[in-house]
């Protein structure tokens, strides 16, 4: 290995252990808010890289219909739940409030779909309808059961996983895809070539890391995510409900995820089932981090962006494996450390 | 007689088979300090989480006139009540001037314009929180940890406030003045319940008292009648005191 093929291999860490950031950040957010173990997180990137591809078609993509069924079921469900809890009266105020938003976002996706708009609009249409399916995901599969054990949520997110895998199979085909670059600009610095794409990652990824510390740090319902995090019950007596944080932090992860998505789409190629190892990695990170610590996970990802592009480089048969065998020393390392998330009741 | 403002009747409270509270009625006037007293065990931080809605109960729940028994913890503090519980449940890994400023969420999500002007009253109150406000909650003295959940509860402008053993675990001084601040809070017109282990000083700052003994309301009265009552004294007051006087005999 020369100091040419270090650089190269360097960058292509950096490119990847940003987005390995932004995915572990979604994944400790959504299991502190909800102790729920979220795998299927990167099933938001493979959506938000196909569902751009299928505008660019200008086609509709099949999210937008995804967003309205949930929303339907959703509806329904909240009926239910009002009609059970002896509370029928307040039933067509809470429909009317859960169908609204998925209604607005499906039909803004079917009318702008073929109107074939500029990039740009194309993003914002795109971060618009994967980030709806994130809260309608938690209304429908989690919320009914956010009182269970980690372990029963775990099953509830494998089937989760497994569902949207064969819905974007439907949605989207077996075809691999590629967006076009937001830019095709290149930097030669030497022997390396930076492109505008991954500056592009780069950038988004630190203004987006900025902006979660601004939210988490500044903004009541960033502090009150916190709280919930830290304390649930303590939460709970101030006014912090569950729900309304469980839907917060999904509506942030799948946000998360669809701009990891779109970032990487026009880097590599993106099939409907790509998003479950990008994702694990953002969960490898995530461990790394203790699952709580947002700077330690950090550290992880750029850590697992690391290991992946060397081990390519030394053992690429078995990249994935290295990456995966990583877990094991740290979670030995917590488990000595005895710092362990304790079952509520 | 003033307006009332919190009417429970006949509360039932089962853990599984076990009756936690049986049949308990009491209610608070607007402006006034309840108190509840009787041994451990007897039910009354039951009672307590059962009104806030952390315990599932049947029975009547009255707030302001409305029947609230249907709903949510959440939904609760925005009608207006506030339990700081025994084990305050602070948010130990925040600074002292986040959790207050958490305490007015629901609030914040009425665009409520005077929170500002909350924080300044609670850190007037409490000086030691203002000194201390960029400290982690998991920081401060088992006093001070006090002062927080106080203060906490006070951000949520709540007409009734239920106070889970706020002398638990206290040094004496301190018992003193947290018992100073809570009776001093009558003038900011919002209303009390307190459940107290020290009974004497529980009877002392209250108007009115209930005497809870194995999940049932045993006695009820003007505090000071209470304080004067035999049996109070003999079961909560005279602790020490009768005590002494049989072993000098």
């Amino acid at each position: 290995m020369d100091s040419s093929i270090f650089l190269l291999l360097a960058q292509d860490a950096l490119t990847n252990g940003a987005i390995y950031i932004l995915l572990a950040m979604a994944t400790i957010l959504i299991f502190g808010v909800t102790r729920i173990t979220f795998l299927p997180q990167g099933e938001f990137v493979s959506y938000g890289a196909l569902t751009l591809a299928t505008l660019q078609m200008g086609k509709v993509p099949g999210t937008v219909w995804l967003v309205l069924v949930l929303g339907v079921v959703a509806a329904i469900m909240e009926a239910f739940r009002l009609q059970r809890a002896g509370l029928s009266r307040e039933i067509p105020v809470a429909v009317v409030k859960t169908l609204i938003p998925p209604l607005v976002v499906s039909g803004i996706g079917y009318v702008c779909a073929p109107l074939n708009l500029n990039l740009g609009l194309q993003v914002l249409l795109t971060i618009m309808i994967v980030t709806m399916l994130g809260p309608l995901v938690y209304r429908v599969a989690f919320r009914p059961i956010a009182d269970a054990s980690i372990l029963n949520l775990l099953i509830a997110a494998v089937a989760v996983h497994f569902a949207l895998v064969g819905l974007g199979l439907l949605f989207f085909g077996a075809e691999g895809v590629r967006t076009p670059a937001f830019s095709e600009a290149q930097i030669n610095l030497g022997v390396l070539t930076i492109t505008g794409q991954s500056i592009w990652i780069y950038v988004t990824s630190i203004a987006f890391i900025g902006l979660l510390a601004y939210f988490f740090g500044r903004t009541m319902y960033g502090k009150a995510l916190r709280a919930v995090a830290f304390n649930r019950n303590g939460a709970r007596l101030v006014g912090i409900s569950p729900s309304l944080a469980g839907t917060l932090a999904f509506a942030l992860a799948a946000l998360i995820g669809c701009l990891s998505g779109i970032l990487i789409g026009p880097i590599t190629t993106i099939y409907y089932d790509s998003g479950f190892l990008i994702g694990l990695k953002g969960f490898v990170s995530a461990i790394v981090g203790g699952m709580a610590s947002y700077p330690l996970a950090a550290g992880g990802a750029l850590l697992v962006g690391f290991s992946e592009s060397f081990s390519s480089f030394w053992l690429s048969a078995y990249k994935d494996v290295v990456v995966f065998t990583m877990i094991i020393p740290v979670l030995l390392w917590l488990s000595l450390r005895s710092v362990h998330f304790e079952e509520e009741e | 007689m003033s307006e009332r403002l919190l009417a429970v009747r006949d509360l039932n409270v089962r853990y599984g088979k076990v009756e936690a509270i049986y049949q308990a009625s009491i209610s608070v006037d607007k402006g006034t300090i309840v108190s509840v007293i009787g041994p451990n065990g007897a039910g009354k931080t039951t009672l307590l989480n059962a009104i806030m809605g952390v315990l599932p109960s049947k029975g009547g729940i009255e707030f302001c006139g409305t029947d609230i028994g249907r709903l949510t913890t959440e939904q609760r503090v925005t009608k207006g009540m506030c339990l700081v519980p025994e084990s305050r449940e602070l948010f130990a890994q925040m600074s002292v001037s986040d959790n207050l400023e958490l305490g007015a969420f629901t609030r914040y999500r009425r665009r409520d314009k005077g929170i500002k002007r909350s924080l300044d009253e609670v850190y007037e109150l409490f000086p030691r929180l203002l000194e201390r406000r960029t400290q982690l909650a998991g920081s401060l003295s088992g006093g001070e940890r006090q002062m927080l959940a106080l203060g906490r509860a006070l951000m949520s402008k709540p007409t009734l406030l239920m106070l889970d053993e706020p002398s638990l675990g206290l040094a004496p001084l301190i018992v003193k003045e947290i018992l100073q601040n809570i009776s001093n809070l009558r003038s900011t017109g919002v209303s009390i319940l307190l459940i107290e282990q020290n009974a004497r000083a529980a009877l002392q700052i209250s108007d009115y008292g209930y005497v809870l003994e194995n999940g049932d309301i045993a006695m009820e009265g003007a505090s000071k009648d209470l304080a004067n009552d035999p049996k109070v004294i003999e079961s909560y007051l005279g602790m020490g005191g009768a005590g002494q006087e049989k072993e000098r005999q």
